[in-house]
């Protein structure tokens, strides 16, 4: 009961999403416009982690909080990229996850989109010109939106995210 | 009762199961959403999740056989066939004596062990422990399931469910008797068990060590995947459903009035939701059992059951 | 005519036994020996149904054929007929099938005889059902236990054949003095033909007919495999082959239903209740026992053997009620209780068949009977996985098919325990409704496995890689008992009152209590419920092609690719990375540990030069045989000791044999003086 009495005193605790500072999310490939459509108000996603420090795994599972709250965007998170719409990828792609996350991204039905998360998704970050690094998401599948940052905060993944969508970012 | 207008009374019915369906697993999220203080996606969401699913491409295994294709229909069909057969607006149906309660126990069966084979058939690790943990619940819910509708049986003279809505609408009291409330509280268990909600299995959960219905249809996209989750949903409207109209069955329609299916439809509706609320609230509350502990989950409801029998035969 | 038939299926089978014997090869002599006997079973069938159909029975004396003994005496009723008719239904297919089957024991010694035993085999199990007196029913019981002994040592070469016929020998013939003294107890010193029994039957002490009951379910019981007399069932019906398996499993233990059914109900007319809770217990126990046994095997011949004993048990669940409510003169639930027990013995004489010869396909196929090394068996040999498909479904009692609908009777029987007038007694009836939902939804999860890991995945050897499809004869034989599968469930508007007509009359039946309707719904009398498989059967395939077409009609995209199986994305996929037959049945073996006593072998071998590095592991898992172990070991042992006692007759000394011979006949002689005055 102790619960129940604690869940009524919190009530809501979800933020809304503002704007956002510029410069963060970058648009790399266009998603055509029936996908859009498609996707609008319902997107299953997928999330691969091709080598990061989790840094950026932390602030994705905050998007399932109760403070940032994906699911009222109507994005949810599956277990298997049969299911998903949109590939989730952190890290700089290592050469062991090289190959996984090529078969990720085949595993996935079309039609399909990819956001990579974090600085290492898109210039390799810190660990740029290491020898166990393959190269940037981009260079292993084709992505959509990069999402920068060390590791960004989960507004900033969410807005990535409806950024690909092209929604317009109200609470 | 007319046959034509009970005929078209059956196909209404079920139309309306299958369109409420996806909308009861919207609610269930929402109110777990709530009660975990965020805002949460709409009730209609599955219903945009469905139509999505609809436009995907489907990848099949080069290792699966026709019968990964095919279970998904298989499924599907079975989880219709129940709708059809059991009292959701109104008493008694034309389709009433073409199965009773163990026809729509074994139906359930079916479709189970058909979504079991196409667990195995891509010849993944997930799907064979999937089918595994699945068929292992179902085959230990089956007694518990037996003796409710035993208990049932009873008391209405008659597997035929038509039979045991007038018979208890007829009998007001006997709503309360000790062997009723026992076999609610063991077809409630069974209910979480057969459709996957927690404590037995986290129909939300990433980690397939913990899945079990989940884990069969990892394997699944497109089309295939929206069959078999809107026959999920299905399923658990169909427990539901047997669950409000078996034990409270005030409110269902015994005539083919306009007025009455109204009235039918509001009382559905209104069990449904109340059940769907105890289900989340429920939800929030435990932790999913570990694997090994289920089947004591399921003796216990075993044990309901057979005091509810006792005590049937005791006070007749 | 009925002579006419009965000629017709003795000759039959007689001439497929002769055709048989000249050591030919090649396709012509065994196609002579299955031209045979499916004469034999057609015309079996034609009898059977011609007595069935009119309703009138069908005699035959020959009083002059060992008339020392009291002669041979034949007459088909109503009930012999019926199982006459199961006989000759699986023996049709089974023979069709093995023309192509044999093939394999082709030049080697075995294959004449096997063609002569087959036939002699299914000669004398079709006469045991016509046996109207107790020399006939022992001569052709006996005849059906040495030929089926010879048919399970047919691949004698191997060690464990020979053991599984020597246990299935000393069983058989544990039945048989079991039988033999029921019989003559029941005869009481008078005539033995099946007339005078049943006429002297109401004469004797309750506790004398008691007695005779007893050992006739002993003895019956161990020819149906019930516990604790099963132990037999594992190890014969894997020896032989497929077609015999198939033979065994689903007519031959059925006789002992049917010599339960005539010696408890026909001869003694039924008796107190207690009778009908002893089989309806012993029938609970096994029905449960052998499907939690028949979970923890992969080797899938002795899996659908233990699921036999398995069905064997429901049966018996079947006819224990109705003995019960026959005592309490509930008629109509009797008669719905042995018309489910009756209507369960066909399903499963057609599906255990069909599962054994599918079971067979793979054999021949692949040359191993062990899951664990199948596997992907559907694409390879799409028709047989078809086939054993159907029979999986079957036999897991999904709807529509023949094995729900018998499950359904059985259970709406035991529903009607509630009427008994007793409420301690009464409350019975709940455990074994518990018991029995229990077992099927186990059996649909032993299924699953045998089917999954057999047909489904990947192959996981190289012999399952170059699997192929079996011959046509094959085919057609698994295609016909598929066929009756699916007819028998959709025909049960016809089967369940012919069923009540088959009882009517016997042990005080209510003659005609089910009444024939040509509606589609099986309004049954004395049933709780009702339910219409034909429909349920239409409704199913309405609903199955509706999809699709609904899905056209809505717009879904019908794009589709293929792509490996999704694995987390590892890079390659071995037929080891899916899931074992060991592994499926794990969950059921921890829930179930208090039974099984598993014990676990793990040797795991390093590499020499570091424990981090590991080379090979073998994982060996045991369950505890609780009866070989704490029932027969214990027996055999005091048998043992005993016969090595008695060996000390034999000294070898010449002096102590010839005072052997002087003493037995100087008592004799004293018998005979003493008995002549």
């Amino acid at each position: 009961m102790l619960l129940f009495s604690k869940i009524l005193r919190v009530g809501l605790a979800t933020e809304p999403l503002g704007p956002g500072d510029e410069g963060v999310v970058h648009l790399v490939r266009e998603v055509d416009a029936r996908s859009r459509a498609l996707f609008g108000r319902a997107l299953a996603v997928r999330e691969v982690d091709a080598g990061s420090c989790n840094g950026c795994e932390i602030e994705i599972t905050g998007l399932t909080s109760p403070v940032y709250d994906s699911e009222r965007f109507g994005i949810h998170f599956v277990a298997s990229p049969r299911h998903a719409d949109l590939l989730l990828v952190t890290g700089p792609v290592t050469r062991n996850m090289e190959v996984p996350l090529k078969k990720t991204y085949d595993a996935t039905p079309a039609p399909k989109l990819v956001v990579a998360v974090g600085d290492c998704a898109r210039t390799c970050g810190v660990f740029k010109g290491s020898y166990a690094v393959a190269g940037s998401v981009d260079q292993v599948i084709p992505v959509n939106v990069f999402v920068d940052g060390c590791p960004p905060e989960p507004a900033d993944i969410l807005r990535g995210i409806l950024t690909a969508l092209q929604r317009p970012l109200r609470a | 009762m007319g046959t034509v207008t009970g005929w078209l009374l059956e196909i209404a019915q079920t139309a309306l199961a299958l369109g409420l369906a996806p909308g009861v697993v919207g609610i269930i999220r929402w109110m777990k959403a709530r009660l975990q203080n965020r805002r949460g996606a709409p009730w209609w969401q599955p219903y945009r999740e469905l139509r999505k699913l609809f436009s995907k491409e489907v990848i099949v295994s080069p290792n699966a056989s026709w019968l990964f294709r095919a279970a998904p229909s298989v499924v599907f069909a079975s989880a219709v066939a129940v709708t059809l057969l059991i009292p959701v607006l109104a008493v008694p149906l034309p389709f009433d004596a073409v199965g009773d309660l163990i026809v729509v126990v074994y139906l359930l069966l079916l479709g189970t062990f058909f979504l079991a084979l196409a667990g195995l058939d891509p010849g993944s690790a997930f799907g064979g422990m999937g089918a595994s943990r699945e068929m292992t619940v179902a085959a230990l819910a089956e007694p518990t399931i037996a003796l409710a509708i035993f208990a049932l049986a009873l008391r209405a003279g008659s597997t035929n469910l038509g039979q045991i809505v007038a018979r208890t609408m007829a009998d007001p009291g006997a709503a309360l008797s000790p062997g009723h409330l026992l076999a609610f509280g063991a077809l409630f268990v069974v209910a979480l068990a057969e459709t996957g909600r927690l404590p037995v299995d986290n129909p939300a959960t990433h980690l397939e060590l913990t899945m079990i219905h989940e884990a069969m249809v990892l394997e699944y996209s497109g089309r295939y995947l929206a069959l078999i989750e809107w026959a999920a949903a299905l399923k658990l409207l169909v427990f539901l459903s047997l669950l409000a109209n078996l034990f409270v069955p005030w409110g269902v329609a015994v005539t083919l009035t306009p007025a009455a299916l109204a009235l039918a439809l509001l009382c559905l509706l209104a069990k449904v939701v109340v059940l769907a609320a105890v289900i989340a609230v429920f939800e929030t509350r435990v932790a999913k059992l570990r694997l090994f502990r289920v089947p004591e989950l399921l003796s216990v409801s075993f044990v309901l059951a057979l005091l509810a029998i006792t005590s049937s035969f005791l006070s007749r | 005519m009925p002579s006419v038939l009965l000629l017709l299926m003795v000759g039959g089978y007689g001439a497929g036994a002769v055709l048989a014997l000249p050591r030919r090869s090649g396709g012509a002599a065994r196609a002579l020996t299955a031209a045979g006997a499916m004469l034999g079973a057609g015309a079996g069938l034609a009898l059977a149904l011609q007595v069935l159909a009119t309703g009138a029975p069908f005699t035959l004396a020959l009083p002059r054929l060992l008339s020392l003994a009291g002669g041979v005496a034949l007459r088909l009723d109503a009930l012999g007929a019926f199982f006459l008719a199961v006989v000759s239904l699986v023996a049709f297919p089974a023979a069709l099938y093995g023309a192509s089957y044999s093939r394999v024991y082709e030049g080697r010694r075995s294959l004449p005889l096997l063609g002569v035993m087959l036939n002699l085999f299914l000669v004398t199990m079709s006469l045991v059902p016509l046996a109207d007196n107790v020399l006939t029913f022992v001569a052709v019981w006996e005849g059906m236990s040495l030929t089926s002994y010879f048919l399970v040592i047919t691949e004698s070469d191997e060690p464990e054949t020979v053991r599984a016929g020597n246990w299935y020998l000393a069983m058989t013939q544990f039945g048989l003095a079991f039988l033999l003294a029921a019989f003559l107890l029941l005869a009481a010193g008078g005539s033995t033909a099946f007339d005078a029994l049943r006429g002297g039957a109401p004469s004797l002490s309750p506790a004398l007919r008691s007695l005779v009951f007893v050992l006739a379910l002993v003895g019956f019981g161990s020819k149906a495999g019930l516990i604790p007399l099963h132990v037999w069932l594992p190890l014969a019906h894997p020896a032989a082959p497929s077609h015999v398996s198939a033979l065994m499993s689903g007519v031959m233990i059925k006789m002992g239903v049917y010599g339960l059914l005539r010696v408890g109900l026909d001869l003694l007319g039924g008796g107190p209740a207690w009778w009908g809770g002893l089989v309806l217990a012993v029938g609970a126990i096994s029905a449960l026992l052998g499907v939690l046994y028949a979970l923890m095997e992969h080797d899938l011949k002795r899996l659908l053997a233990y699921h036999s004993v398995e069905n064997i048990g429901i049966i018996f669940i079947g006819l224990g009620a109705g003995f019960m409510f026959q005592s309490y003169g509930l008629g109509a639930l009797a008669v719905l209780a042995f018309v489910g027990g009756l209507y369960h013995t066909v399903n499963h004489a057609c599906f255990k068949g069909l599962l054994f010869l599918g079971a067979g396909g793979v054999l021949h196929a692949t040359g191993s009977r062990n899951m664990e090394e199948l596997g992907g068996l559907i694409k390879r040999m799409p028709r047989t996985a078809f086939f054993f498909l159907v029979g999986a479904a079957s036999i897991s009692a999904l709807p529509p098919l023949n094995g729900f609908v018998s499950e359904w009777l059985v259970f709406q029987a035991l529903l009607g325990g509630a009427a008994i007038p007793r409420p301690e007694v009464a409350v019975l009836m709940p455990f074994a409704v518990g018991m029995l939902a229990l077992t099927s939804g186990l059996a649909a999860a032993c299924f699953v496995k045998a089917f999954g890991i057999t047909f489904l995945g990947i192959a996981r050897s190289a012999e399952a890689e170059h699997a192929h499809e079996v011959p046509r004869s094959m085919q057609a034989g698994m295609a016909v008992l598929a066929l009756g599968c699916v007819t028998l469930g959709l025909g049960a508007f016809v089967m369940v009152p012919a069923l009540g007509t088959v009882l009517a009359g016997l042990g005080g039946m209510p003659a005609g209590a089910v009444a024939f309707t040509l509606r589609l719904p099986l309004p049954v009398t004395g049933a709780y419920g009702q339910m219409s498989p034909a429909l349920l059967f239409l409704g199913l395939l309405l609903l199955l092609g509706a999809i699709p077409l609904a899905l056209r009609l809505a717009g879904a995209t019908r794009a589709l690719r293929v792509s490996d199986t999704w694995g987390c994305g590892r890079i390659v996929q071995t037929p080891r990375m899916q899931y074992t037959a060991t592994a499926f049945a794990e969950p059921l073996r921890r829930v179930f540990a208090a039974l099984y006593r598993p014990s676990e072998d793990l040797s795991i071998d390093f590499h020499p030069q570091s424990r981090y590095f590991v080379q090979s592991i073998e994982y060996r898992t045991h369950i505890l045989p609780w009866f070989e172990r704490y029932l027969y070991e214990p027996v055999l042992a005091w048998v043992k000791v005993w016969a090595a006692r008695a060996r000390a007759v034999q000294s070898g000394s010449v002096h102590a044999y010839l005072s052997y011979l002087v003493g037995a006949l100087v008592l004799l002689l004293g018998l005979l003086v003493g008995w002549g005055q």
